[in-house]
């Protein structure tokens, strides 16, 4: 703690004098206000648990079918039922038209990750482990005979996976005007 | 000034003890009584903290994931803080504002941390705008409230600090196209903002209607971007990631986004909210007397300014121009109004509203054949209220089966 807190002063005090040299060097710097205070490598960290459709941001882990089982009957079959199927919340198996699942809908395998990773089970959000969710997530894609059953989730092979629904989806073309769109 | 309570008082009396031999006769002296009554004890002291009196009693809607404004029990534009919407995916967290904190990174030169108390310092701005979930449509049965039909959106007064000053402060770079809002409920809810937006009218705010913001719309503060679903103004904003592409989350992706055409095309990113409007009074579940009525509703478009709304009595056959009441302020709830003389038997009171960019509101029909029978946000369809015979007043369901 008192470490961190250190670390914070002195890193401010090298952003301030920067800042302030800065200052009478361009103009245009002036016209901030110097509210707030510099982020820390280790604060944005803390923080940053996003994962892009490139996988960017993945960690590392990794889980196959066989232990996402183990997680989804402990912490998700209670809602979504013990096959996917869906319960109390949705479905996160099915390919059919008008049923928006993983395998009829999503387009990224990693949104799967984080959204599992940042807001599921619905009672113990953020609870899993890197491990847990790299299973769950071949679990749910093997459901969906998106991958086999033995195929190995980690940073490398998530991204790579490609969803059915990828190619659906298209940008807004409502532009207001009397065309109903 | 004379005063003569005392004859007052006997008068009252007297009506009273008359009163009990007929019924009829009942309200009025009622009134009466009530109106000399309150005067004869002191009511109660300057107190800490008004409320609403005991006869009045409007409530939201709420179901497991979001509660509905009364709009039929409003007036004017403005929604009382909490009787604003609330929609969330993970509950309402308790936020500690002395523990807030706002980081905002990824492609700027300064990632930086603000307090509360930073941002409160910016140049502050105020800005009346509705805000409305894109899943704002129930079709129900014919007794359905106003409330129950499109009770997802509101209007606020909202203070903040314009995102764009923000963005000055920790130089955000030219080549970031979109910026991450992530919040600090259990949902962690992200959504992936154009900068287009953060650069035209996106707002961080703080106070709702001049007060503090309520818990349930984001204490102690929220993105807002006027005139868009109300899911991408996230709410307990504790992260800004300025990236140059999209994030992809799930709430842009498997939700929030819809099915259109007949060839399995999916609408992403469909941000703004089209042109609505939807009468509050009459409707179920009022009964109408023959005689003189007001038709009241609201309007509104997250793509500018409200430039009519048409008002029809005869289910469509024919419209008439309703009067917007000053000011139409852009991308707000405007409220309007058209008396009508109910003469009895059937009629069907319906609402259509027309922005600036010349869109006009579409009736069910013409969305679905735009879209296909599989959309399911955005639908801003024309709605009606039927009157029977006897006066009673249904919702128009009939119009949204097809």
């Amino acid at each position: 703690m008192r470490a961190v807190r250190s670390t914070v002063i002195g890193l401010s005090t090298v952003w301030l004098l920067a800042t302030a040299a800065g200052a009478a060097a361009q103009p245009a710097e002036s016209a901030r206000f110097g509210f707030g205070r510099p982020a820390t490598e280790t604060e944005i960290a803390a923080l940053d648990i996003d994962v892009g459709a490139d996988g960017a941001g993945l960690p590392a882990g990794r889980g196959q079918a066989t232990d996402g089982a183990l997680v989804w009957a402990r912490s998700c079959a209670v809602c979504h039922g013990a096959s996917g199927e869906g319960g109390t919340a949705g479905p996160v198996v099915g390919r059919g038209h008008g049923r928006p699942t993983v395998g009829s809908y999503w387009p990224y395998a990693t949104t799967l990750w984080d959204y599992i990773n940042r807001a599921m089970p619905r009672n113990r959000p953020g609870t899993l482990s890197a491990d847990d969710v790299y299973g769950l997530v071949a679990w749910i894609l093997a459901k969906n005979e998106i991958v086999g059953d033995t195929d190995v989730m980690d940073a490398e092979t998530l991204p790579a996976v490609v969803m059915p629904a990828r190619d659906q989806f298209v940008p807004d073309d409502r532009r207001g005007g009397p065309e109903v769109r | 000034m004379p005063k003569n309570p005392r004859p007052t008082s006997r008068l009252s009396r007297r009506e009273l003890i008359a009163g009990t031999v007929g019924a009829v006769a009942t309200a009025p002296l009622a009134a009466q009584q009530q109106a000399v009554e309150t005067t004869r004890r002191p009511g109660r002291g300057p107190n800490g903290l008004d409320q609403r009196s005991p006869f009045v009693t409007p409530r939201r809607d709420p179901s497991p994931t979001s509660s509905r404004t009364p709009l039929q029990d409003l007036q004017g534009t403005i929604t009382p803080a909490d009787l604003h919407f609330e929609r969330h995916h993970g509950g309402v967290p308790e936020i500690d504002p002395d523990r807030y904190e706002l980081l905002v990174h990824g492609m700027v030169d300064r990632p930086t941390i603000f307090t509360l108390a930073d941002l409160k310092r910016f140049p502050a701005v105020s800005r009346i705008c509705f805000l409305e979930c894109s899943g704002n449509l129930r079709r129900g049965s014919a007794e359905t409230l106003p409330q129950m039909v499109c009770g997802l959106t509101s209007q606020t007064e909202w203070t903040g600090v314009m995102l764009s000053t923000v963005l000055h402060e920790v130089g955000a770079h030219e080549g970031a196209t979109w910026f991450l809002a992530e919040g600090q409920d259990a949902a962690v809810m992200t959504r992936s903002v154009p900068m287009d937006k953060a650069y035209d009218d996106a707002m961080i705010v703080y106070a709702q209607n001049g007060d503090a913001l309520m818990p349930g719309n984001g204490y102690p503060a929220r993105l807002l971007l006027p005139g868009w679903e109300g899911n991408a103004s996230v709410k307990w904003l504790r992260r800004i990631e300025l990236s140059d592409r999209p994030f992809m989350t799930r709430e842009e992706t498997s939700r929030y986004s819809e099915p259109v055409g007949e060839e399995g095309q999916i609408r992403q990113f469909s941000f703004v909210m089209d042109a609505r409007s939807i009468i509050t009074e009459p409707a179920y579940p009022t009964t109408l007397e023959p005689g003189w009525h007001e038709i009241r509703g609201l309007a509104w478009s997250g793509r500018g300014l409200i430039t009519r709304v048409e008002v029809s009595v005869d289910g469509g056959a024919s419209w008439a121009d309703a009067e917007l009441q000053a000011p139409v302020l852009p991308k707000a709830h405007v409220r309007f109004r058209h008396s009508w003389r109910w003469k009895g038997g059937p009629a069907e009171i319906m609402s259509r509203a027309t922005d600036e960019t010349g869109y006009v509101q579409p009736t069910w029909e013409a969305l679905r054949a735009a879209r296909g029978p599989r959309t399911r946000y955005h639908q801003n369809p024309v709605t009606s209220w039927t009157v029977g015979d006897d006066g009673r007043v249904l919702f128009g369901v009939e119009r949204l089966r097809s």
